[in-house]
């Protein structure tokens, strides 16, 4: 008894899973309906989805969420045969009611059903049936005339398996809807399998069905109604026609001659059952174990080095370290997700923006398959909802301004992502009216951020936005306005060890671009020694190592701050050893290297001991039990066990371009950053 | 590790509690054993950079990367060179995990709470607020460490965004 209560428990949360999943379906599906015009395929789609969280809900006994997807499949159901066309109110109303859904669905979970008020929604989808039926009547009738054997015989098969009425079923609902999609010609019971009494399982079902069934609709639709017993049972559905046709061509299976879209619609079917939910924390496991397994043959592989091996042993050592490697880009493989999973919902947010503000606006994703990291993905929807937010309002004008600068009405924000060498681009670009540098200016000068003399080049004046408590709308709206946005955005950026950067051109629209590494839990690095310490900076930054000649480095203001010569540009250069307090570490710049590295058009040498190679490394939290170290975003293990610090380059150019604050170690002054000449960026090598 | 006072943990009621007790220095010190993870000796940590000199570093605890701090320095005593007795005994506070460098792991005792004393003032140049109590066990004197005290205020909090 208990088990079964736990088995249902499992089921539910099946349901509330797939239920959420079928809601976006449904919601994705409303938006493009738009686009599309009332597309069949695409309003199948929704229905089907629609119908699975009704049929669901019913065997669940969810008995709020059941009449609202009825009311809704209804609808739904008069636009798929075509008895009614789609327009922007039907749309919003269906909307309204997905959303609410989402609402049942949610406090379903919890168990709070009854208290949503759904009974007003559903006489309004009821309403609105109601009142395209009676035209759609008429066409019908029309229909009917025009030709008058419209409509086939389906021949339906139908064996439940045994462990049908144990599922839950109900064969009398599925009659049910059978008989309402048409008339049935003929119905016919086998009750071949059916055992002798004493040999008779009450609770096992034994009996087979023939229908023939008369209908209007698709053999496609029909097999609908089968959509949650089909794992439970043997179907088949065929069209008389090609039944015969089968039957005089000798075929004694009939499935092998259903039409072929029905085969297609089998196929789908089958890849979706392909894939399984695992819960994430399952992968992190796994991810974590595989890391461990990477670090622990690498130990094997290094303490066995020194001794001389069987070929054999050789041999099979350099098996399990490449099935091992092989396994952890497999298992990593397992946390990309494409990133359409978070673009699926600003479709919806734009429409609703464009709604409020009264204007009309557009959006296009591209690149929805770009694949990225499950964790970064999850953190994306921010920012990203900051940005394209602002698009829309502070972007995209209204439709007379548009007119009068002679563009279309319809405001285009584009999102999309593409790959571009290890990192992932993420552009959201608008055809609005661009970035108000001289206003930028202003607030920025009013707001302590610059001072009135400086003169800036664009790319500065539009970085000034990401500023914390910077807005220049001069109405605050509750769309975006508020003076805070940006900056969180660049943080949350900035927080996946990305980056933001923004361009814009007046009168033509902006574009905001985040760079964002493929993954948080590994990186490429390479391996420094700094006195008996080794570090880790990311590969992605370093531009070039080179070891500088004496003259290469030089003091500036009178020793506070030394700059590095490479090929004539002048860089700052960061003494590691001094920065992290290392004893040990080499004192003249000419005995170590120096590793060139570039954020954000920025760069920076920084002086080590040595380099000691390539190595991709898994990126460990050091805040999870310790805090944050300055300048360092992680740790990694490496072969021989040690802990290592992986540098946040990033924060090294901060700490360097603000030396005015007291350099720790050295405990005397350096210049501050205006002092240090700053190069002028240089084409890369 | 001998003791009549462990009449097996199941039939130990609510009014005593568990404690491992560890040296430093020439003192005893205890902490609630259910807050202990595991001990380990000592093996090599990576200095954390500019941090105070009582964190030793961080070492790699099967693939997790935990603080070590030296019990000794956090609490103002005579650095000491390890040894072979000198252990970790890895400690859990809240969801973080960390290891505490002591000089050797000594006892495993039942302690009853009523015999606890509160720890004396001591002075307001003197934080007692690292000890949850004195136990007296025959005649030793162990300090009771209020764990979560130890470390879990100066040094492991987490930097505000």
């Amino acid at each position: 008894m208990n088990d079964m209560e736990i088995d249902l428990k499992r089921f539910q949360d099946t349901f509330f899973e797939e239920a959420a999943e079928h809601l976006e379906t449904i919601e994705s599906g409303l938006l493009r309906l738009e686009e599309t015009g009332d597309e069949l395929e695409l309003l199948n789609t929704i229905f089907r989805a629609a119908h699975s969280i009704k049929g669901a809900a019913g065997s669940f006994g969810f008995n709020e969420l059941g009449s609202l997807t009825h009311a809704l499949e209804n609808v739904l159901d008069q636009l798929r045969s075509g008895r009614r066309a789609s327009d922007p109110a039907l749309t919003q109303l269906l909307l309204g009611a997905s959303d609410t859904l989402g609402e049942v669905v949610a406090a379903t979970k919890k168990g709070e059903a009854a208290g949503i008020p759904i009974a007003g929604l559903v006489h309004e989808l009821e309403a609105s049936v109601n009142s395209a039926a009676a035209p759609a009547a008429v066409a019908a009738v029309v229909a009917t005339a025009a030709a008058p054997l419209a409509g086939q015989v389906l021949q339906i098969t139908f064996e439940p398996e045994r462990e049908f009425f144990r599922q839950g079923q109900d064969l009398f609902l599925l009659f049910d809807e059978i008989a309402q999609v048409g008339e049935i010609v003929e119905s016919r019971c086998h009750r071949e399998a059916l055992p002798d009494l004493e040999a008779l399982d009450p609770e096992a079902s034994y009996l087979g069905w023939e229908i023939r069934v008369r209908t209007k609709r698709s053999a496609r639709d029909v097999r609908d109604i089968f959509l949650f017993v089909e794992g439970a049972c043997r179907l088949e559905i065929v069209a008389e026609a090609v039944a015969a046709a089968a039957a005089v061509a000798g075929a004694t299976k009939t499935a092998a001659a259903a039409p072929a879209p029905e085969r297609r619609a089998n196929a789908d079917r089958r890849v979706e059952s392909s894939s399984i939910r695992v819960p994430t924390e399952k992968v992190d496991g796994l991810i974590n174990l595989v890391g461990e397994l990477v670090i622990s043959q690498a130990m094997v592989n290094q303490s066995l080095a020194e001794q001389s091996l069987s070929a054999a042993l050789e041999e099979a050592l350099s098996a399990v370290q490449r099935t091992t490697r092989e396994l952890q880009e497999q298992v990593m493989a397992i946390r990309m997700l494409p990133i359409g999973t978070v673009f699926q919902r600003f479709p919806r947010l734009v429409h609703d923006l464009g709604v409020k503000l009264g204007k009309r606006v557009r959006l296009d994703i591209e690149g929805a398959d770009t694949e990225l990291d499950k964790g970064v993905i999850e953190q994306l929807g921010d920012p990203l909802t900051h940005l394209i937010r602002n698009s829309v309002d502070h972007g995209i004008e209204d439709p007379e301004q548009r007119r009068d600068v002679g563009k279309r009405e319809e405001g285009v924000v584009t999102l999309r992502a593409f790959h571009e060498g290890g990192n992932v681009i993420i552009e959201v670009t608008d055809d609005g009216k661009g970035l108000d540098r001289a206003r930028i200016r202003d607030k920025a000068i009013a707001q302590g951020l610059m001072r009135s003399d400086q003169a800036l080049n664009d790319e500065d004046v539009y970085g000034l936005i990401f500023a914390p408590g910077f807005s220049t709308a001069t109405v605050v709206s509750d769309v975006s306005g508020r003076g805070v946005g940006m900056d969180v955005v660049k943080r949350n950026v900035e927080s996946l060890n990305g980056a933001i950067t923004v361009s814009s051109t007046p009168g033509n629209g902006s574009r905001f671009r985040i760079r964002l590494p493929l993954t948080l839990a590994i990186l490429d690095g390479l391996s420094v020694q700094l006195g008996r310490e080794v570090f880790i900076v990311p590969l992605l930054s370093i531009r070039q190592s080179v070891r500088p000649a004496a003259e290469d480095v030089r003091n500036v203001l009178g020793g506070r701050g030394e700059v590095f010569l490479l090929r004539g540009e002048q860089l700052p250069l960061v003494r590691l050893s001094r920065l992290f307090s290392i004893a040990g570490a080499v004192e003249d710049p000419t005995k170590g290297i120096v590793v060139v590295t570039e954020t954000d058009g920025h760069r920076l040498g920084l002086l080590v001991d040595d380099v000691l190679g390539q190595q991709q490394v898994v990126v460990k939290s050091i805040e999870r039990n310790y805090r944050k170290i300055e300048a360092v975003m992680g740790a990694t293990i490496l072969g021989d066990g040690r802990v290592a610090f992986i540098m946040d380059v990033a924060e090294l150019q901060r700490i360097a371009s603000r030396r005015k604050t007291r350099d720790v170690t050295a405990g005397r002054e350096v210049p501050a950053e205006h002092d240090v000449p700053v190069p002028a960026q240089e084409e890369k090598s | 590790m001998s003791h009549q006072h462990l009449d097996g943990r199941g039939e130990s009621t609510e009014a005593t509690s568990q404690y491992l007790t560890f040296a430093l220095g020439h003192e005893e010190y205890g902490i609630d054993i259910l807050r202990v993870q595991e001990i380990k000796g000592f093996s090599a940590v990576t200095p954390i950079p500019n941090s105070p000199a009582y964190v030793k570093g961080v070492m790699n605890l099967r693939g997790t990367v935990v603080p070590i701090f030296d019990l000794r320095l956090k609490f103002g005593m005579d650095p000491q060179a390890y040894d072979r007795f000198t252990v970790i005994v890895v400690v859990n506070v809240g969801a973080r995990i960390v290891g505490l460098v002591v000089d050797a792991v000594l006892d495993v005792l039942d302690i009853e709470n009523a015999s606890i004393e509160p720890a004396p003032d001591l002075g307001a140049s003197i934080d007692t607020s690292v000890l949850q109590g004195i136990a007296r066990n025959q005649d030793r004197l162990i300090s009771l460490l209020a764990i979560d005290q130890v470390v879990g205020t100066d040094h492991i909090t987490t930097i505000a965004a």
